[in-house]
């Protein structure tokens, strides 16, 4: 209501100011937790190998994810992460012919024009992202099962050397990670895109108001999306040396989600936490692994998992209106 | 038409107060049966507080409410509703898709054999009701189908339908065509007929004068008059809402605004050509030139809002055109707007204005990304800069320009939101009741600015409900009235008495 | 009396048309779909094909009415698959101390989770889409749990029960004729009683329905618990039909459903839709896999890239139908 006139900030209340602490740190914390807790009681935990193992798996998750917190930014998901994945490993095996650089192309053009018919869907004709992605989600696994039907393996040195070779002791999956973050998370600090699109998602009406290209902005959001669901999904490929686009993937789009949730990007947009993502996806991968070492069941990895979900988005939740 | 017997509905000495404002003081107020009762008043007079706490949605700080001789409280909306008291609110408050007839009941619905809601009984009783207000629709439609007109009336009628002896009527017409109105009218006839009690809230005069019995004016928190609206002129009641003595003419000065700016000749900054947009717009022409301040005129539902963000490009319009700097601007297009030169300041600052998710400087730098970037990287150290001169500039309350602008005091929003303009080297600045909502001295603050920027060569199209604001700091004010440009006013001319008149009358001509 | 005609904003004959569509445009298009398959197939029109098709999409079809009830509520539950999976493996172990454990035991605890679900949906405030995807991720780990880590496959060790998945009368087996069954109920109660007008109001205008009177939050609950329990009732049939609790199945079951009633007219915004179209929708998406089983040289994944086209196209359709209705 404009009626009221001043209201003075209130101060706030021990339990806000607990509750914000926890959005925004709670997950650096956690991670630190339980870094601490496998560094006490794992076995073998501090071997290099381990972390190498560790950082190799979760480095499609981060990568996804990335992707994800830029579309939640825009208040909008992406559920076809996964198949985007598996369409990628597709396309890399159909146009190996054609040599290694040829067929990544081709992979991640297959990612962003996915991107771009989702983005365009939610953009112009005002279809609700999660209807978009949703039919994306099954059109475009079909797509990619119906290219490369079954398990499909090759042998290309380049691909080989992505997939396994090291820089500087670190994986080359884990450095391109790495880069990408850095990348991400630039352009979200330090470009136009980055903060016009956090604008969308915080007020859209104010943002347009401004000036911004709005659906311009929403398409771009998703074709990123897809890129980098397509660099994760050729990575895979590339490390399992073949492509199965029937398992590459699936359900790739709720670890992403899991993880940009818990890193403290909010479902209702309006702000992308770069790194509180990939800590996210650590999260989640520690848990993993540590219940794996402990001998406990995997079972507990998902009800953890969903208790972890619950908690961040309650405990995000006085934020925005 | 009664009022001989007890009121239905009395409140005594009712106040409330928010954090920082008393928005009730000592109100009362007596409805009798059959009385159709105007309640009147600008924004923030307390007119809306007051409905809440008739209808339950906010509870009194002191004070009591009486239906029918007995002390009542209203705990929440659907203890009022069952007490008998019935709002159909400005936004209809029912459910468009489902049907007209299940609106109707829903929650009531006849039952047949096994309990099951008995779907022709149902449609029966709705065709009943609604004719029992003189309508004739079909109840079988989407209740989104209908006009927003028959759409009131539908949930007059669910009103009615529960047995409602008092019905309030949040602007009831702000969407009707005349023909609806008429209808309106006449069912609100048929309820004062039946002994019904009707507060009927709205700026719209005529209408008032058309269908009211008794008024009450609210200002600043008070009741400034109540009576018979047969008894009161026309002039006296804008008078009477705006706070000032229709034939005392006192210059209190107590706005910010200096007097005279220079205008410079030649071509006006902005210009707006015959605009129409359909129900809102009618053949709108203004034109601003660089270092004046066009003061927009006219009460709630004018068009003001709707000429200025035509203007910025937020609304697109039917016919007509807008040239800036000698430019024509891509209507719809807010940024066509602002690479033009023309800025919004918008009149919701929370729904439209701040980003709340983000800190003072991103939000001030928001509208005037492009001009602060290279190859698309934005250039900290310039934004900076720019950010710094204007927070100093316009003297922003924060912490530092990292602050997060939701925790800032709204005077200092709006400033945020002013700077947003101001970032983006606008030639002219479109500002939509810069002034409300903040305190007093962040209104005093924003005066002396809009003063300083018109001295600058900017051209500024001011709207403002605080008819003093708008007649000190204007060199000359535009009067609408019902989207149509009813008064042009200059130099000398420009005084309160000149504006209220031109709104009462104005026009001269069936507008 | 003066009668008053109320005009109306549309035109009524645009307006009416694309309304018909959006309510019985699935069934349009199923009943094309199927004419355009008989001509095309000989061995598609058959009795024995519409029984096949029947069947297999009877347990998406019973998991769909629950489904549509809280999407019509303005909601949506991602935690069916999961309720699926979890039901068919509780239906398989309790088996063992007879039928009437084998249904209980999975309906008790998906509907006690879909109620856990409701309450914190409805007292919170917090998003279902979260609230349900953690009940898929908590229901998933609680089913691995009980399965070892879903190495066990518990068989269907009572006969009674297993029957409730496999005995066919006039070829069509017996949840077929239970989700006829559901399908009549369903639509009584979201059509004709007090409760279903709730959830439609709801749906439309949270803010209204609970201005008119309607009780929100228990509205809002019971809707997800019906959607567990459905989605319970559907696993547990599937185990009796399967004669085991498989622990593989029901990735992305949830999204199979909502596109049925996506594509079946129910708007994802709420407050419009019906069970009719639900079962159209299910119906249509298994015509499209039996059709693309008929041309026998495409794949499974080939009906995969037609039903999300085809979901793509249907909500393409339905923005423009909405905004043709709103342009005036």
């Amino acid at each position: 209501m404009a009626e009221t006139a001043a209201t003075l900030p209130q101060p706030l209340g021990s339990r806000t100011r607990v509750l914000a602490w926890l959005q925004r740190y709670g997950v650096y914390a956690s991670v630190l937790a339980l870094l601490l807790f496998n560094v006490a009681f794992t076995p073998h935990f501090l071997e290099v190998a381990n972390f190498r193992t560790q950082l190799i798996q979760v480095a499609p998750v981060v990568i996804t994810a990335l992707g994800m917190a830029l579309v939640i930014g825009t208040e909008g998901i992406d559920l076809s992460v996964g198949s985007v994945m598996a369409l990628s490993s597709a396309m890399v095996v159909l146009y190996l012919g054609y040599g290694a650089p040829v067929a990544i192309a081709a992979a991640l053009v297959a990612g962003a024009l996915v991107g771009a018919g989702g983005g365009a869907l939610v953009a112009y004709a005002g279809v609700q992202p999660i209807v978009a992605t949703l039919a994306l989600l099954v059109g475009v696994r079909g797509l990619a099962n119906v290219l490369v039907p079954q398990l499909t393996e090759f042998r290309n040195p380049a691909l080989i050397t992505l997939g396994s070779r090291s820089v500087l002791g670190l994986p080359l999956v884990v450095v391109i990670a790495a880069a990408l973050t850095a990348v991400v998370a630039f352009v979200v600090k330090r470009t136009i895109f980055g903060r016009q699109l956090v604008a969308v998602g915080g007020n859209r009406a104010a943002a347009k108001l401004s000036g911004l290209p709005v659906r311009r902005i929403l398409v771009a959001v998703y074709v990123l999306s897809g890129l980098l669901a397509a660099v994760a999904g050729v990575l895979a490929t590339a490390r399992l040396q073949a492509s199965d686009p029937t398992s590459l993937g699936l359900l790739m789009e709720l670890s992403a989600i899991t993880a940009v949730v818990v890193g403290g990007t909010p479902l209702t947009g309006g702000r992308v936490r770069v790194l509180g993502t990939v800590m996210g996806a650590l999260l989640i991968q520690l848990l993993q692994a540590t219940l794996i070492k402990h001998n406990l069941p995997q079972s507990w990895t998902q009800m953890v998992q969903a208790v972890i979900i619950l908690a961040a988005v309650y405990a995000a939740r006085g934020r925005k209106k | 038409m009664d009022n001989g017997s007890a009121p239905v509905l009395e409140a005594r000495g009712i106040s409330k107060g928010f954090p920082g404002v008393l928005a009730l003081d000592g109100v009362s107020f007596r409805l009798g049966a059959g009385e159709v009762h105007a309640l009147v008043g600008e924004n923030g007079a307390g007119k809306s507080t007051f409905i809440k706490v008739l209808t339950g949605v906010h509870q009194p700080d002191r004070g009591e409410l009486r239906l029918r001789g007995e002390p009542v409280t209203f705990g929440t909306p659907l203890e009022a509703q069952r007490a008998g008291i019935s709002t159909v609110y400005q936004e209809v408050n029912l459910v468009p898709q489902m049907s007209v007839a299940h609106n109707l009941l829903l929650g009531r619905e006849p039952r047949g054999r096994l309990g099951v809601i008995d779907v022709t009984g149902l449609h029966a009783r709705a065709a009943d009701l609604v004719a029992g207000l003189g309508l004739r629709l079909d109840v079988r439609r989407p209740l989104r189908s209908l006009g927003m007109g028959a759409q009131q009336m539908v949930a007059l009628a669910r009103a009615v339908s529960i047995d409602a002896r008092v019905v309030v009527m949040d602007e009831p017409t702000s969407a009707l065509e005349p023909r609806e109105v008429d209808t309106l009218f006449g069912v609100i006839a048929r309820l004062r007929d039946a002994g019904i009690a009707v507060v009927y809230v709205s700026h719209r005069l005529e209408e008032l004068y058309r269908i009211c019995d008794r008024v009450t004016v609210l200002r600043d928190g008070r009741v400034a008059h109540t009576g018979p609206l047969d008894e009161l002129e026309r002039v006296k009641l804008i008078a009477l809402m705006l706070g000032r003595d229709a034939t005392d003419v006192r210059l209190r000065g107590q706005t910010e605004f200096s007097g005279d700016h220079t205008a410079k000749n030649g071509q006006p900054v902005v210009e707006a050509r015959a605009l129409s947009r359909r129900h809102q717009l009618h053949d709108v022409s203004v034109r601003v030139r660089p270092g004046e301040v066009v003061g927009l005129g006219g009460l709630l539902g004018a068009g003001r809002s709707e000429t200025a963000k035509a203007i910025a490009g937020a609304l697109p319009f039917d016919g007509g055109a807008v040239v800036v700097a000698g430019h024509a601007v891509r209507k719809g297009s807010p940024g066509a707007a602002i690479r033009a030169g023309a800025s919004l300041l918008p009149e919701d600052r929370k729904a439209e204005g701040i980003v709340p998710t983000m800190s003072v400087r991103d939000n001030i730098a928001l509208a005037a990304l492009p001009r602060l970037s290279r190859a698309g990287i934005v250039s900290e150290a310039r934004l900076d800069r720019v950010v710094t001169t204007l927070m100093k500039r316009l003297r922003i309350k924060a912490t530092s320009p990292h602050q997060m602008v939701s925790e800032l005091s709204g005077g200092n929003q709006q400033k945020v939101l002013l700077a947003r303009s101001l970032a983006t080297g606008a030639k002219v600045l479109l500002l939509d009741e810069p002034t409300r909502g903040i305190d007093v001295g962040a209104k005093a603050e924003v005066q002396a600015l809009i003063d300083e920027l018109a001295a600058e060569g900017l051209g500024v199209l001011l709207i403002s409900s605080d008819l003093e604001e708008l007649v000190e700091g204007s060199d000359r004010v535009v009067v609408l009235r019902d989207g149509v440009v009813v008064g042009e006013l200059s130099g000398a001319e420009v005084t309160e008495e000149a504006i209220m008149k031109a709104i009462a009358e104005g026009g001269g001509a069936d507008g | 009396m003066t009668t008053l005609e109320a005009a109306p904003a549309a035109p009524a004959k645009g307006e009416r048309a694309s309304q018909i569509l959006q309510h019985h445009g699935a069934l349009m298009v199923l009943a094309a779909t199927v004419l355009i398959g008989g001509i095309a197939f000989d061995s598609f029109a058959t009795p024995r094909n519409a029984a096949n098709i029947a069947v297999s999409s009877s347990f998406v079809a019973i998991i769909a009415i629950g489904m549509t009830f809280v999407v019509i509520s303005g909601g949506i539950d991602l935690s069916v698959g999961s309720s699926f999976v979890l039901a068919g493996v509780l239906a398989a172990y309790g088996s063992r101390y007879g039928v009437v454990v084998a249904l209980l035991l999975p309906l008790a605890v998906c509907g006690t989770i879909g109620l856990l679900q409701g309450l914190v949906i409805a007292r919170t405030g917090m998003a279902p889409f979260i609230v349900t995807l953690a009940g898929l991720l908590g229901m998933r780990g609680l089913m691995l749990a009980v399965s070892g880590e879903g190495a066990n496959t518990y068989l269907v060790e009572s006969d009674a029960f297993a029957s409730l998945g496999q005995a066919s009368f006039l070829g069509l087996t017996v949840p077929v004729y239970i989700t006829l069954g559901l399908f009549a109920l369903g639509a009584i109660l979201l059509q004709r009683t007090g409760f279903g007008q709730s959830v439609y109001a709801i749906g439309g205008s949270e803010e209204a329905a609970a201005l008119m009177g309607v009780p929100v939050a228990r509205v809002k609950t019971t809707v997800y618990l019906l959607s567990g329990l459905l989605a319970g009732l559907a696993g547990a049939l599937n185990a009796a039909r399967l004669s085991s609790g498989v622990t593989i199945l029901g990735a992305g079951l949830e999204l199979d459903v909502i596109a049925a009633v996506v594509i079946g007219g129910t708007l994802l915004t709420g407050g419009a839709g019906g069970l009719t179209g639900t079962m159209a929708g299910v119906l249509l998406l298994g015509v499209i896999q039996s059709l693309i089983n008929q041309v026998g040289t495409l794949t499974s994944s080939f009906q995969q890239v037609v039903s999300g086209a085809f979901l793509a196209l249907v909500v393409v359709v339905q923005r423009l139908l909405h905004r043709a209705q709103h342009l005036s």
